[in-house]
């Protein structure tokens, strides 16, 4: 494994190739298969920040579940540099919605956790570990218990966890969902911070449109329930960015746009149910 | 009162207290008003002596010994082997396939029922004492320890796989620190089974133990021998209890309580 010589360089050159993937879940009981993913192509370039968007059962997470290699494609492939993803791996880092750290480490040997999976000696675990407690924020916590935190710090957390593994490309699944609206920004402007300074390949699935927006150069629409991609949207606004943009005439123009693609889906969604 | 108010701890300690307090006054009050005839039942007090006595002239300090030794043994025993068993059945469901039918089938067997069977095999030493506890414990901590590592936080799990995590670091890293707290609640538990297990195993072909003395005791129609045996295994019980959840929490400060 070469990831420990990957540290700290600056720009991932790893290309994801998601191709004709589909899924289908088998029907229980009486009620029959569902189809969640209709044939789904979707290529993410080295540096990209692609944000997923889509109304709640859209089958986005789906995908993201698939790319990580914790769910398996009906049909189709996934790829990362030309090498078919067939499982989960370190070199596909993930941000849950739900809080995922693990309650019997403390914040500092959650970072550790997949450092020590590698078997990096000890002094170059709490190198690593200590250079993204600054960075996410958390000095002064290392030593806390998940259950002391509150829902920001330990996301902070899963975020440090995930990025000192040094990634290929970092999987964000609703990380700031289950957020308040404030604590939710804050997020945003962090994760954005760090972007900016590593340009680490991201694919974050959201149904925030200005979530969206703000973070991602890329928005891919996907449609309600069986999930296709409608819309692949390139965001104009120049980085770096802050909380400001929101309030461009840019954001605006997007902001509707993008509203129109979602409502409609929304509405087919509603219905449908 | 309101439903689900937590009490001062002063208040629970003082409410905990006031039932022994009570228990003892209505026993007293049974016992020296002569409403109850002293062959049936001892007063307090006449226990207290029966229970000097035991432990002056009749070395009952070595009853005690050999009992907790037993429960012990046995117990340990039952852990060692029964914590990995059951941790790898709830983490590998071949594993748990394989075992799980058994294993449910044989903790209804009664311990008990096995003592005749027990004597045959290893006579009436140690062995068979430990073996009834075995059988006992064994058992149920396989199943309750399976049932807890089967139950570890799939998103847990699948976060460990995403940070690199194989098969044996998801066993080691994530399922048994993540089962640690309650496997250890359910020896807790499965512990204070053993103790009656134990002194059924001595109400039979025992020569030692406190099981052993209140059978003894029952010839001599001494109730106040009797009932300071039990009152013994109680005040036993609640001990080995409170260092348990001490224990517990000081090795899991992680979890809330």
């Amino acid at each position: 494994m070469t990831a420990c010589t990957a540290i700290g360089s600056p720009v991932s050159d790893k290309t994801l190739r998601i191709a004709g993937v589909t899924r289908t879940f088998p029907g229980q009981g009486r009620a029959g298969p569902t189809l969640a993913l209709q044939p789904t192509d979707l290529t993410v370039r080295p540096g990209e920040f692609v944000a997923i968007l889509g109304p709640s059962g859209c089958g986005k997470s789906t995908l993201l579940r698939i790319v990580a290699g914790l769910d398996r494609p009906t049909a189709g492939t996934v790829t990362l540099d030309d090498v078919p993803v067939m499982g989960p791996g370190p070199d596909r880092g993930m941000v849950f919605q739900s809080y995922t750290l693990f309650p019997w480490l403390t914040v500092a040997q959650n970072i550790r956790f997949g450092l020590a999976e590698r078997g990096l000696p000890e002094d170059q675990q709490r190198a690593i570990a200590e250079k993204f407690i600054a960075r996410t924020g958390l000095k002064g916590f290392e030593n806390h218990w998940p259950r002391q935190l509150s829902g920001g710090m330990q996301q902070r957390t899963a975020l440090a966890r995930a990025l000192a593994n040094d990634p290929e490309i970092l999987l964000l699944d609703e990380p700031f969902g289950a957020l308040d609206h404030q604590t939710r920004e804050l997020m945003q402007e962090l994760l954005l911070e760090i972007w900016e300074a590593d340009r680490k390949t991201v694919l974050f699935v959201t149904h925030d449109i200005d979530e969206a927006i703000f973070l991602a150069n890329r928005v891919v629409v996907m449609s309600a329930r069986p999930g296709r991609i409608k819309a692949d949207v390139t965001v104009p606004l120049p980085y770096p960015r802050d909380w400001t943009v929101k309030t461009t005439p840019d954001f605006a123009a997007l902001k509707a746009r993008l509203m129109a693609e979602i409502r409609e889906e929304v509405r087919k969604a509603a219905t449908a149910a | 009162m309101k439903p689900l108010v937590p009490v001062s701890t002063g208040a629970r300690i003082l409410l905990g207290a006031g039932f022994f307090v009570l228990f003892v006054a209505v026993w007293a009050l049974a016992t020296y008003s002569g409403w109850v005839p002293p062959l049936f039942l001892a007063s307090p007090g006449r226990t207290l002596l029966a229970g000097w006595s035991l432990l002056t002239e009749f070395g009952f300090a070595g009853d005690i010994g050999i009992t907790v030794f037993r429960v012990v043994g046995g117990f340990a025993i039952a852990a060692a082997i029964g914590v990995p068993l059951g941790l790898m059945m709830g983490a590998f469901k071949t594993v748990e396939a394989f075992f799980e039918p058994f294993i449910s089938f044989a903790r209804y067997l009664p311990a008990s029922a096995f003592i005749p069977l027990l004597i045959l095999w290893a006579g009436v030493g140690e062995a068979q004492k430990l073996s009834v506890i075995f059988i006992g414990s064994f058992f149920q901590v396989v199943i309750m320890v399976a049932v807890i590592a089967g139950a570890t936080r799939m998103d847990l799990v699948e976060a460990a796989y995403t940070l690199g995590a194989r098969s044996r670091g998801i066993v080691r890293r994530v399922i048994i620190p993540s089962a640690a707290p309650q496997v250890m609640e359910t020896l807790r538990l499965v512990l204070g089974w053993a103790w009656t297990y134990v002194i059924v195993a001595e109400l039979i072909g025992a020569t030692s133990g406190i099981g052993h003395m209140i059978m003894d005791s029952q010839r001599l129609l001494d109730t106040g021998q009797m009932i300071f045996g039990i009152v013994v295994i109680g005040l036993i019980g609640l001990v080995t209890d409170f260092l348990f959840k001490a224990l517990n929490r000081k090795l899991f400060p992680w979890a809330a309580l």
